[in-house]
């Protein structure tokens, strides 16, 4: 039963279009709804939520939520999920110990499975109980409602761009609180979020929205290094690449991250041999070379084989796509580039990776 | 300018009718300025010209409807009579039901306005906390609604104390039953009392000013972000 995922089949009429999803996500994990503003997430959210009533079906690990079939809904307050809205909305009328006891103390203590301390320590905000909400800053507002919602022990935790209304300073301030979230929770995440860097970080899963229509659904990595979705457009395109570290060069203080296409050095992380880790290479960052033997300052050269080629923002460039041992790479170089060392489909490069992001 | 015992009855009967109304009108006003705050429905515009009504029509003109229906060929007057509670005419009843009418805006508009201001969203993160609507109500709802509950236990109470014309129309001028103290400041400068009118009216210019004072002190710190 608890294998069955979430499930939803949603149409609802927006103001501009009318959203339609038909989806099977995982039940485990983070899966990251995804799109530009006003392409529907936050509706699609609320839909599971109950807070927005669409036609459809809402099944959570074998709960029915919803089955217009059936003629079942659950009221929101009887759905066992944990909601962080955008802007973190705690109630200013209590006390930030009375905010987190709000949803906690209407539950079965049986049903209690994430404890106080828990949240409370995985959220750093022990000192603040006995605060008002009116003296906490942004990033403290927004920890406290995520600890609220989970002090309701959720089956299904949705956040709506938790970190959107933060500056970036909060948002690296809670950004790894939200990744211990996916580390050392059981509990399924659906996390609304415009900002591919974000997504990066946190999702295993995403669905891609616009206008009101999933545009594609799939593991991350996979949908990030696709050259037909939108995403590829982005500035900030990027493709994940999960390694595990396989040793570390105390001369040159470097790290060795190996995965099939190869290894990648890094500047030495305290990291166990053995430890996974995920990098982020943004396409920005890739160049293309014919021959391995050319001498350069690139530490990171790796083989690979050009498998398809498509369009970058901006006219005079292009995205390749390549693949390292299974792996796939994108580069963004300019076309001028692409012609005057003939790619094509098949040919065998070396791309030339500038720099990687470490995420987790 | 000693008060007589007649004013002090008319001070104490007033009392009793402005709490009476008050407390009344909290509990009638709150479901209406809850539905006005709320609905979609196309009868909001007219229920609430209706409900407002009040502020703009003259004390005489309504307390003069009144009077027709609550008398022995209106239609509540046949009412109340079928029911054995008699007429509402000057009896102290019929007051307190006038009162209701004429100070509900008063009562009703700050509280639909604190509703308004809230916005759902408290009331979706309440639900999605696990709380049914009755208990959001109660301790959501309310207590963020607070300065405008106060605000319309204010406004209520003292429009109540200051009303004549509807006293006049319905209640008349009854000793100890509807002699109220803008009744009796009537009577005394009919009377050329002038002496035995300034100890009431003095007092009731001091009363309003502290309730207006109340209001102000109340609405600052609303404005300063209503939380504790």
């Amino acid at each position: 039963m608890s294998d069955a995922g979430i499930q939803l089949q949603c149409r609802l009429p927006l103001a501009d279009f009318v959203l339609k999803a038909d989806l099977q996500l995982p039940g485990r994990g983070v899966t990251a709804l995804f799109g530009p503003s006003g392409s529907g997430k936050t509706s699609l959210l609320r839909c599971v939520a109950g807070l927005a009533r669409p036609a459809g079906r809402v099944e959570i690990n074998g709960e029915c939520w919803q089955d217009d079939g059936r003629g079942v809904f659950l009221p929101t307050h009887r759905r066992p999920l944990g909601y962080v809205f955008q802007e973190a909305s705690l109630f200013a009328h209590l006390s930030v110990r009375a905010n987190l006891e709000f949803g906690m103390k209407r539950i079965a203590a049986a049903e209690r499975k994430v404890g106080w301390d828990a949240a409370v320590e995985l959220l750093g905000i022990g000192h603040l109980l006995d605060r008002g909400t009116a003296a906490l800053s942004g990033g403290e507002r927004q920890r406290v409602a995520i600890a609220r919602a989970l002090l309701t022990s959720p089956q299904l935790l949705l956040m709506d761009e938790p970190l959107a209304a933060l500056d970036s300073r909060r948002k690296q301030e809670i950004l790894p609180y939200l990744e211990r979230l996916h580390d050392e929770l059981a509990t399924p995440i659906l996390y609304v979020s415009h900002s591919p860097d974000e997504v990066a970080r946190l999702a295993d899963h995403m669905v891609l929205l616009e206008q009101g229509k999933v545009v594609a659904c799939g593991p991350t990595a996979e949908l990030l290094a696709r050259l037909d979705l939108p995403l590829a457009l982005d500035e900030d395109a990027a493709v994940l690449v999960d390694t595990q570290v396989v040793g570390h060069d105390e001369d040159y203080q470097l790290t060795r991250l190996g995965f099939p296409g190869g290894v990648i050095k890094v500047t030495r992380k305290a990291l166990d041999v053995g430890k996974r880790a995920r990098l982020k290479i943004q396409a920005r960052d890739v160049s293309i070379a014919l021959t391995g033997e050319c001498r350069s300052s690139i530490v990171n050269r790796l083989p690979a084989r050009v498998v398809g080629f498509g369009d970058a923002a901006h006219p005079a460039q292009c995205l390749v796509r390549l693949d390292a041992g299974g792996t796939p790479l994108l580069a963004r170089i300019t076309r001028l580039s692409k012609e005057q060392l003939e790619l094509r489909e098949g040919l065998p490069v070396v791309a030339q990776i500038k720099s990687v992001a470490l995420l987790a | 300018m000693e008060l007589t015992p007649e004013d002090w009855s008319a001070v104490r009967l007033t009392l009793e009718l402005s709490t009476l109304v008050t407390v009344l009108l909290l509990i009638i006003g709150t479901p209406i300025a809850w539905w006005l705050a709320r609905t979609r429905s196309r009868l909001r515009g007219v229920i609430g010209a209706v409900v407002s009504l009040p502020i703009v029509l003259p004390p005489t003109v309504l307390g003069f409807y009144l009077l027709v229906l609550m008398g022995p060929q209106g239609a509540v007057g046949r009412f109340t009579e079928a029911l054995g509670l008699g007429r509402l005419p000057f009896t102290f009843t019929g007051l307190v039901v006038a009162s209701i009418i004429y100070s509900l805006p008063f009562v009703v508009q700050p509280i639909q306005n604190a509703f308004m201001a809230m916005g759902d969203r408290p009331l979706e993160v309440a639900a999605t906390l696990r709380a049914s609507p009755l208990a959001t109500f109660f301790t959501v709802t309310l207590p963020l609604a607070r300065p405008g509950f106060i605000t319309a236990a204010i406004l209520g109470f003292a429009h109540t104390v200051g009303e004549f014309g509807v006293v006049l129309m319905i209640g008349g001028n009854i000793p100890d039953k509807t002699r109220v103290i803008s009744m009796q400041i009537y009577n005394h400068v009919e009377a050329m009392e002038y002496g035995q009118a300034h100890g009431l009216a003095a007092g009731l210019l001091a009363f309003s000013f502290i309730v207006l004072l109340g209001l102000y002190a109340v609405g600052g710190r609303n404005a300063l972000g209503g939380s504790r």
